[in-house]
């Protein structure tokens, strides 16, 4: 009776060139990569054909999202800190060790300031979820500056040479944007960078 | 016999095993491939009037009136525009148009002033020359070059002579979104105009666009 044989074959392959791609592939990664920055919401930017880019330092990132919730923050962790003591020292607020340290680790400025000592006393877990829900009120107090305003000007005494950069949703309804544009312009903050992905322009 | 046995070496393999090797690498590639932003995100600089009221009257240059369009956007991604200034009696100046090339580019392009010439036009026309003369294979135009004369374009200095360039008042409603302001701020970028401002609705505009029917 014939049998079919099998052949053993040696199923060992080589893995040396595939181990050579992905080290090339790493090391670009690796080279080319520049963290995204944590912020507390995901916005949308809409696309637009200009291809200025946003310059890395000096700039403060005014977030908006499509609820019309605003927070700012800037890279600059000293910068935030300064920022931070100029308006609380304005409003008397004292803040404890873990409260300025829970401060400095969280990227971005989005609690009222009358719950912001209750937001920098949770877990650094449950920060991010609750800032969810928070976002730098607009509304001017006592007819006078608002919240919003106060941690854009403590932001410009920090570092006289800050961009203002909008980022913005592109669903927010405009009358947010112009709600905050007209607080900025108040204060004579003028020049903005709006936020864009590049894209082509349409042709149809 | 025996001493052939003796001088026998072992044949060892030397081929390592990389799989290991691969699979961490595989790991850390896509650690570093959701972690990172490639593609940069841009920017669009604007700058605003100063909400200052003795800023704005010095600063108020007069346009003629066939030099001017008004656009103004409003809910459901629908935009209207006027050509020259608004006749606050009259609310059919207000047209509807959509976004894009075929709407408000094409309002743009077309638009002739009163000297009889479409200056957007001619502004593009100029602009693709420069293009070409950038690009052009042995151009020596450096960026900071190509970016003065494109300016100088922008403000209406063709090569042919001077002509005067169009004003583009935007004057978003409440129920416009942030995408549509943008949208409108690219168009002004596509068709290289120079002059325009984002203004607030005031109460005459307010009244016009309640008759023509703009919401």
């Amino acid at each position: 009776m014939a049998k079919i044989k099998i052949q053993k074959k040696d199923i060992w392959i080589d893995m040396t060139p595939m181990s050579d791609v992905m080290t090339l592939l790493l090391c670009f990664f690796m080279l080319t990569s520049t963290f995204l920055t944590p912020e507390p919401i995901q916005v949308n930017t809409p696309g637009s054909v200009s291809e200025v880019k946003i310059p890395e330092n000096d700039v403060l990132t005014i977030l908006v999202s499509p609820e019309g919730r605003i927070y700012v923050g800037t890279e600059n962790k000293n910068n935030m800190q300064a920022m931070m003591e100029t308006v609380t020292d304005k409003f008397g607020i004292q803040l404890n060790g873990t409260q300025v340290k829970h401060f400095r680790e969280d990227p971005m400025v989005g609690a009222p300031l009358k719950s912001l000592q209750a937001y920098l006393n949770l877990e650094p877990e449950k920060m991010g979820e609750a800032i969810q829900k928070l976002g730098i009120p607009l509304d001017s107090i006592d007819g006078g500056m608002s919240e919003f305003q106060e941690w854009v000007k403590a932001a410009r005494q920090a570092n006289e040479d800050i961009k203002l950069a909008i980022k913005c949703d592109a669903k927010t309804p405009y009358k947010v944007v112009k709600q905050m544009m007209n607080e900025l312009q108040d204060m004579n903050e003028n020049r903005y960078q709006l936020i864009t992905n590049v894209q082509a322009a349409s042709e149809e | 016999m025996a001493k052939k046995n003796l001088s026998k070496q072992k044949k060892m393999d030397t081929r390592v095993n990389f799989t290991p090797m691969v699979d961490m690498m595989m790991l850390l590639i896509t650690f570093f491939m959701l972690a990172t932003t490639l593609a940069k995100p841009a920017s669009m600089q604007l700058t605003m009037p100063s909400n200052d009221e003795n800023v704005q009257k010095e600063d108020k240059s007069v346009t003629k009136a066939s030099h001017t369009i008004t656009l103004y956007l409003g809910a459901d991604n629908r935009v209207w525009y006027i050509a020259g200034l608004p006749n606050y009696e009259d609310p059919t100046c207000v047209k509807e148009t959509t976004y894009g090339a075929k709407g408000i580019r094409d309002v743009l392009i077309k638009h002739t002033v009163e000297e009889g010439y479409n200056p957007v036009a001619r502004i593009m026309k100029a602009k693709q020359e420069l293009d070409a003369k950038k690009s052009a294979f042995g151009s020596t135009m450096t960026d900071e070059q190509y970016q003065q004369q494109l300016s100088k374009l922008k403000k209406g200095e063709l090569p042919t002579g001077k002509i005067e360039t169009m004003t583009v008042i935007i004057r978003p409603l409440d129920t416009a979104t942030y995408e549509n302001m943008v949208q409108a701020l690219d168009e002004m970028l596509i068709c290289s105009v120079d002059k325009y401002v984002i203004d607030k609705i005031g109460p005459e505009d307010q009244a016009l666009i309640e008759k023509a029917g703009v919401k």
